[in-house]
């Protein structure tokens, strides 16, 4: 057994692929996710960043290739998988005729924490987000903000190796989205859990440890940020990253 | 999948359900103003002219709303399980199917948790439903409704599995009323719910008795028809069972990424 073995990559993927109908979505996809990694996934709309969190989280399977959560296979063991997975997606998906604290324990239940042990880390999580004082409210009577705090608090409850967010701040503020962005990535780093933060938003991705650019489907470039300033004569991120979108999409 | 976490899961999906319900108490009224409309207006009249004769194991002698009684109480089911059915496309509409579907357990099971939510709620609105025709006093015994448990616990499931089936294939609830005209009505109207379908043959309408004969709601009313008289209708016992396996199946493999969802999901 190699010493890479014994300490997976929170994510690996390997020329995944995807197509519906005669259109790649996913073209071949291949990147990874060290533990404790914050990767930005940048790309335009339609570059395929959905379908592939769609893939990554078993609702969606691959015409080819596979993804490796904390070193399981979605494609070939997708219960174990989802159990190191935690998501936010793009559509909210709270209850909203239920209570805050309702909805984190309807997350606890279909990940089989005892209630006991729900009940703390619940608690646990409310306070972490400053939501404390909303537990009993229902998530109806929440700000944008507030509710995607409550789907990171929610997803955070069952303690995974991996966490997806699939540009999960749009539509709220943006003292929120920093707030929810800073919180993240300290997690990350404070709990050694690799997050895979999709985005179209460039500001999104400027302290991330690693960015990989995804266009029509396929991954154009991935490295630090650093590293992407340097692809051309670029004052900032953002004109790299639209260089990079213009030239993948005549190639396209 | 352990024991403790298939029970936190059927509290959690079947709990939601019930939940949701408790919540909307016009929703019990509703349930059960339909039948009991069916059950004082539409029998005042009708009564006069059904002809029950040779209905096995029907007395002909007996109140015709006695015929009707469980017809009606499976109207209460078939309502339900469309009523599930359009809880899980809103469900679907506002993002909280994702986080079902990506639980850490089985589809087929996450599917049964919700089968056994939707049957509850059904049996528990026919249960109210029956009870109400007993205390009205025409004839229907506490006893009758005892022996037709069992089988009105199968053809809720039976109906609940035709909703889950019903919910791949509807993508929004918009569509939900074209569904109540094209499935419901003509899945109540085709059976012996109001009677029996042996009349549609004496009528020469031989189609439309065809079309009622391999209905699983006609075998569904026929089984507990007999039920509340204590006797087994084994063929139509087999039918409402197959039919609850079948639908439960299908509705499965309309959920299975490799099958289902994947061919009709937006791309993004």
């Amino acid at each position: 057994m190699s010493f890479a073995s014994l300490f997976p990559a929170s994510l690996e993927i390997n020329n995944l692929s995807k197509s519906f109908g005669a259109r790649r979505a996913v073209d071949g996809v291949r990147f990874s996710v060290g533990t404790g990694e914050f990767v930005a996934l940048l790309g335009p709309n339609g570059a395929g960043k959905s379908t592939l969190f769609q893939m990554l989280s078993g609702l969606f399977s691959a015409d080819a290739g596979y993804a490796n959560i904390a070193g399981i296979d979605i494609g070939t063991a997708p219960i174990l998988a989802l159990a190191k997975l935690a998501i936010v997606f793009q559509q909210p998906a709270l209850d909203l005729d239920l209570s805050v604290a309702a909805n984190m324990q309807f997350q606890t239940d279909l990940h089989g924490i005892p209630r006991p042990q729900a009940q703390v880390r619940i608690a646990h999580w409310l306070a972490r987000f400053g939501l404390t004082d909303r537990t009993n409210d229902a998530c109806r009577l929440l700000s944008g903000g507030t509710r995607r705090k409550v789907e990171l608090a929610r997803a955070l409850l069952s303690a995974p190796e991996l966490l997806l967010m699939d540009e999960a701040t749009v539509g709220i503020d943006p003292a929120s989205r920093a707030s929810i962005l800073a919180d993240v990535k300290a997690l990350c780093h404070e709990r050694g859990m690799g997050v895979l933060w999709a985005t179209h938003l460039v500001d999104e991705a400027e302290n991330a440890d690693r960015i990989v650019v995804m266009v029509a489907g396929k991954v154009r470039f991935d490295g630090s940020p650093q590293e992407l300033l340097k692809t051309g004569k670029h004052a900032n991120l953002t004109a790299a990253f639209l260089e990079l979108t213009r030239t993948a999409g005549e190639k396209a | 999948m352990k024991l403790m976490h298939a029970r936190l899961a059927l509290a959690a999906i079947a709990g939601r359900e019930v939940h949701k319900f408790l919540r909307q108490p016009g929703r019990l009224a509703s349930s059960l103003v339909r039948p009991l409309l069916w059950l004082v207006v539409f029998s005042a009249g009708f009564r006069q002219v059904a002809d029950l004769g040779g209905v096995i194991p029907f007395d002909p002698a007996l109140d015709y709303r006695l015929y009707m009684a469980p017809g009606l109480a499976l109207m209460v089911c078939l309502f339900n399980g469309m009523q599930s059915s359009l809880a899980m496309v809103y469900d679907r509409e506002m993002g909280v199917m994702r986080l079902l579907l990506t639980a850490p357990l089985p589809r087929s099971y996450l599917l049964a948790c919700k089968l056994a939510g939707g049957a509850f709620l059904s049996v528990l609105q026919a249960l109210v439903f029956l009870i109400l025709v007993v205390l009205w006093g025409i004839g229907l015994s506490p006893l009758q409704v005892l022996l037709g448990l069992p089988v009105l616990v199968l053809s809720a499931l039976m109906l609940s599995a035709f909703g889950l089936v019903l919910s791949v294939y509807i993508k929004q609830v918009e569509n939900f009323a074209g569904t109540m005209n094209f499935v419901i009505f003509p899945m109540f109207f085709l059976s012996s719910a109001l009677y029996p379908i042996q009349r549609m043959l004496d009528a020469g309408a031989h189609w439309i008795y065809w079309l009622a004969a391999f209905n699983p709601f006609t075998h569904a009313v026929e089984a507990l028809r007999y039920a509340m008289y204590g006797e087994i209708a084994g063929r139509s016992l087999a039918v409402v069972l197959v039919s609850t396996l079948l639908f439960y199946l299908v509705a499965a493999a309309g959920y299975d990424p490799q099958r289902g969802l994947s061919k009709t999901a937006r791309p993004g």
